[in-house]
């Protein structure tokens, strides 16, 4: 056994209109990992996945998943092992969540109360109570609906899901949450999940390994997000990753090795005082502090007017993005460092960040050249 | 209102109760007619249409035939059937059935058809043979506009078969020919109301059976 | 053919007859469904109201109403009049609904836009709203149109001179011909007036002459058919 759970060989699809919808495609997804198609629309990345649970025939070349020909195996019996979410939901209006969540174990013979045992059990795994077991799917709110859709695909514990642009319909909030949850499960279930989506940002938050789709179905680049950033393959794929990608490769960088500098702090009672390694000299920003000793905000030297809104924070184990935001955000320019309570303990200095953002970027031969 | 009391005086008269000609005969007569003619018009245009709405196979056809029947004047079939055939129950049931036939072929048809094709594919890649995406998703949301396409027929045949009494057959129509016949207007008035009042009942409870078929999760939606 | 040869002046005469109780009909039941669904539209009292309304007149057998209307308006129970408005009232029971869909179904946006750039209402009503209401208005008129030529030859049960004459003229005399010759007649006249209609409706909306929406309308005439 492999360890690479679906492979594309040669696997190409065009229509008898002559229109390609996927070159031939190669690629090969390790199982047990977060792989994201992503590409413009008309890329072909939604036909591949669909030819993955033979929703698309190919027409040339094979789709193995498991080491098996999928075509080797009734359709209806290949699609029964695997969890398919999709954009519109595509619950049934006419059954209950429950019954919903429920539907390929009743398709495969399993006993109805047994099934919606296990539905309800599901339920709680996508973090959905156990009250709208009963209700139907246009009692539930878009965020909701998604998260049954994907309580629906795992309901038969299939290895495999596959998930086409399951949250570009909900509002970008309701999204963020929808995402760190999918990152959850992921953790705890170790599915191979394929996840087919448009949105870049998406791709690079969620993949273990991206692959970028260009107009014509032909496969632009396959690499882990963080190469993806770094190092574009071609014009078309720094074009599609975008202006912000120099920023945003920094999130794959560790920022373990900043010194962290002491800051003077002043907390709700009046009392004044230090944290961070060292002393501070008099008449610089003062961080003000709850009785915990979380951030509030920050007075400025000379201890004129209301305190300023702080910036973002930097928190253990934050990447380097995160401390340059931290910096970049914060009125003194010191990025506030906080410890897994929240406590302040210490700030960052702008110009350290860069120079550690320097000294990355001579370590990495291809370099992140804007394009 | 002269007229419409006599009619309700026919209407309240214990003769008009009793015997071969009473209304609870001619009810039943017009209610057999009407359920057999329902009957053989479910099983010729709901399959049609289920499996046309289903495979997406010949609805140009399905769209002009059920356009083409509804031309045909039903009065005239009755006639025809009956020369060709002679007198009995079978001639004006078979021109009642093409009368029904339309609104049941499209209701059918149109129902499936208009099921969304993201809740197919849904269905398909949930791994549901042609068949269980019929069954169990197509037909389920199609059920309100199935059975809408029903009751309008229903309501047509009731309706209707009050003009079988023409060629000597029974039903509520009798006392409308019979009536017409010897200028007895209370009578005809009075069978008028019967058919009304008929073909309301037959509605509420067919409106009562969508309304117990459909899934409250079908209301709901929008 | 010999009874045919021998009768088309008859023929003739029966079928302006049923072309007159056909058309008529429709026209008024244009003219009172379209207004009345467009007021429909914005209330919400009067809308359920018409739209249950006109589905309880329509479960009266037009044999019935051929039969009371006379009683009604005080007409002979064999005269036109008595037959093109019992009809009217049909027409009105399809049409009103179908025609509430089509207000309903005219996109809200381009309604607004056009009142952000002066439209008053009538106008907006008479040159936007109506104009895009068309296709579905028209579905509507098909289906009520063609309903009513089948239900004119009724009224020759009740001595109302139409193409149904010869239906009943035929049963008596056991002529075969003169009945086919009946359907054939009506049917033609039926094809005729949906060509008519759905030219029309064609010429009103010149912007869908792509024809992408065609099957749209002729799915949407379907389903308003079966929930008539």
């Amino acid at each position: 056994m492999t360890d690479i759970a679906i492979r594309f060989e040669g696997a190409g699809k065009t229509y008898p209109d002559g229109t390609t919808a996927v070159e031939a495609l190669d690629l090969e997804i390790p199982r047990g990992s977060l792989t994201v198609f992503v590409g413009p629309s008309g890329c072909g990345k939604t036909t591949s996945l669909r030819m993955i649970n033979r929703m698309v025939e190919p027409t040339s070349g094979t789709v193995t998943v498991e080491g098996r020909d999928v075509t080797s195996v009734p359709a209806h019996e290949l699609r029964r092992s695997m969890g398919y979410v999709m954009q519109q939901s595509g619950l049934l209006p006419h059954r209950t969540v429950v019954d919903n969540i429920a539907t390929v174990p009743r398709l495969n013979g399993v006993p109805r109360r047994q099934a919606r045992e296990r539905a309800r059990e599901l339920l709680a795994t996508v973090g959905l109570d156990a009250s709208l077991a009963g209700r139907y799917p246009a009692q539930l709110s878009g965020g909701q609906q998604q998260r049954v859709g994907v309580a629906r695909a795992l309901a038969a514990d299939p290895p495999v899901l596959l998930m086409d642009e399951p949250f570009s319909a909900v509002d970008p909030v309701v999204r963020q949450d929808l995402q760190r949850e999918l990152l959850d499960l992921q953790q705890r279930l170790h599915r191979t999940i394929v996840f087919v989506t448009h949105d870049i940002d998406e791709a690079v938050l969620l993949g273990n390994r991206v692959a970028v789709f260009a107009e014509g179905g032909r496969l632009a680049q396959y690499a882990t997000p963080e190469e993806l950033l770094r190092a574009p393959a071609d014009d078309f794929v720094a074009d599609f990753v975008g202006r912000d990608r120099g920023f945003r490769s920094l999130t794959f960088v560790p920022a373990h090795d900043l010194p962290l500098h002491p800051v003077a702090v002043v907390r709700p009672d009046g009392a004044e005082g230090v944290v961070g390694p060292g002393s501070v000299p008099a008449g610089g920003w003062v961080l003000q502090v709850d009785d915990d000793g979380a951030p509030r905000g920050w007075l400025r030297p000379g201890a004129g007017g209301a305190p300023l809104v702080g910036g973002t924070l930097h928190r253990p184990g934050g990447s380097l993005r995160s401390a340059l935001d931290a910096a970049l955000s914060s009125p003194s320019g010191l990025a506030v460092a906080v410890d897994d309570a929240g406590r302040a303990v210490g700030v960052l200095r702008a110009t350290e960040i860069v120079a550690a953002v320097e000294r990355e970027r001579q370590a990495q031969p291809s370099g992140t050249a804007a394009p | 209102m002269s007229l419409l009391a006599s009619a309700l005086a026919w209407l309240a008269d214990p003769d008009s109760w009793s015997g071969s000609g009473g209304i609870p005969t001619r009810l039943l007569e017009h209610l057999a007619y009407s359920g057999l003619t329902l009957l053989l018009a479910l099983a010729v245009a709901v399959p049609l249409g289920l499996w046309v709405g289903h495979t997406g196979r010949g609805s140009g056809v399905v769209v002009a035939l059920a356009g083409a029947l509804r031309a045909l004047p039903t009065l005239g079939l009755l006639t025809l059937f009956t020369l060709l055939l002679g007198l009995g129950l079978m001639p004006p049931v078979v021109a009642l059935v093409l009368l029904a036939v339309p609104p049941i072929l499209s209701g059918a048809y149109a129902g499936i058809a208009n099921v969304s094709p993201a809740l197919k594919d849904a269905g398909t890649a949930l791994g549901m043979t042609g068949g269980q995406v019929l069954a169990r998703v197509e037909l389920p949301t199609a059920l309100p506009v199935i059975l809408g396409g029903i009751r309008s027929a229903a309501l047509q045949v009731v309706a209707t078969v009050t003009v079988v009494a023409y060629i000597n057959l029974g039903g509520l129509g009798r006392y409308l020919i019979d009536g017409l016949a010897v200028r007895d207007y209370s009578r005809m008035l009075g069978s008028v109301v019967l058919v009304a009042l008929l073909a309301l009942a037959v509605d509420a409870v067919l409106a009562l059976v969508q309304r117990l078929a459909t899934s409250p999760g079908l209301r709901l939606a929008p | 053919m010999t009874w045919t040869a021998a009768n088309w002046p008859h023929v003739l005469e029966l079928t302006g007859a049923h072309l007159v109780q056909s058309v008529l009909p429709v026209l008024l039941g244009a003219l009172v469904a379209i207004p009345l669904a467009r007021l429909a539209v914005r209330s919400r009292v009067l809308r359920p109201v018409l739209v249950t309304g006109s589905s309880l007149l329509y479960t009266i057998p037009s044999l019935t109403l051929f039969v009371v209307l006379p009683l009604l308006l005080g007409t002979q129970i064999t005269s036109v009049a008595n037959v093109v408005v019992a009809l009217t009232l049909y027409v009105v029971a399809i049409l009103l609904r179908s025609s509430v869909d089509a207000f309903e179904a005219v996109d809200r946006g381009v309604l607004q836009a056009s009142t952000a750039m002066g439209y008053r209402p009538l106008r907006r009503f008479l040159t936007v709203e109506l104009s895009l209401a068309v296709p579905v208005l028209v579905a509507g008129l098909r289906v009520a149109s063609v309903s009513n030529i089948s239900m004119v030859s009724v009224g020759a049960v009740i001595g109302v001179q139409s193409l149904g004459t010869l239906f009943t003229d035929g049963l008596r005399r056991s002529i075969v011909e003169e009945i086919v010759v009946g359907i054939a007649l009506t049917v033609v006249l039926a094809l005729l007036l949906d060509l008519l209609l759905q030219g029309l409706g064609h010429v009103l909306t010149p912007w869908q002459r792509a024809g992408s929406r065609s099957v749209t309308t002729r799915l949407l005439a379907l389903g308003r058919g079966a929930a008539a």
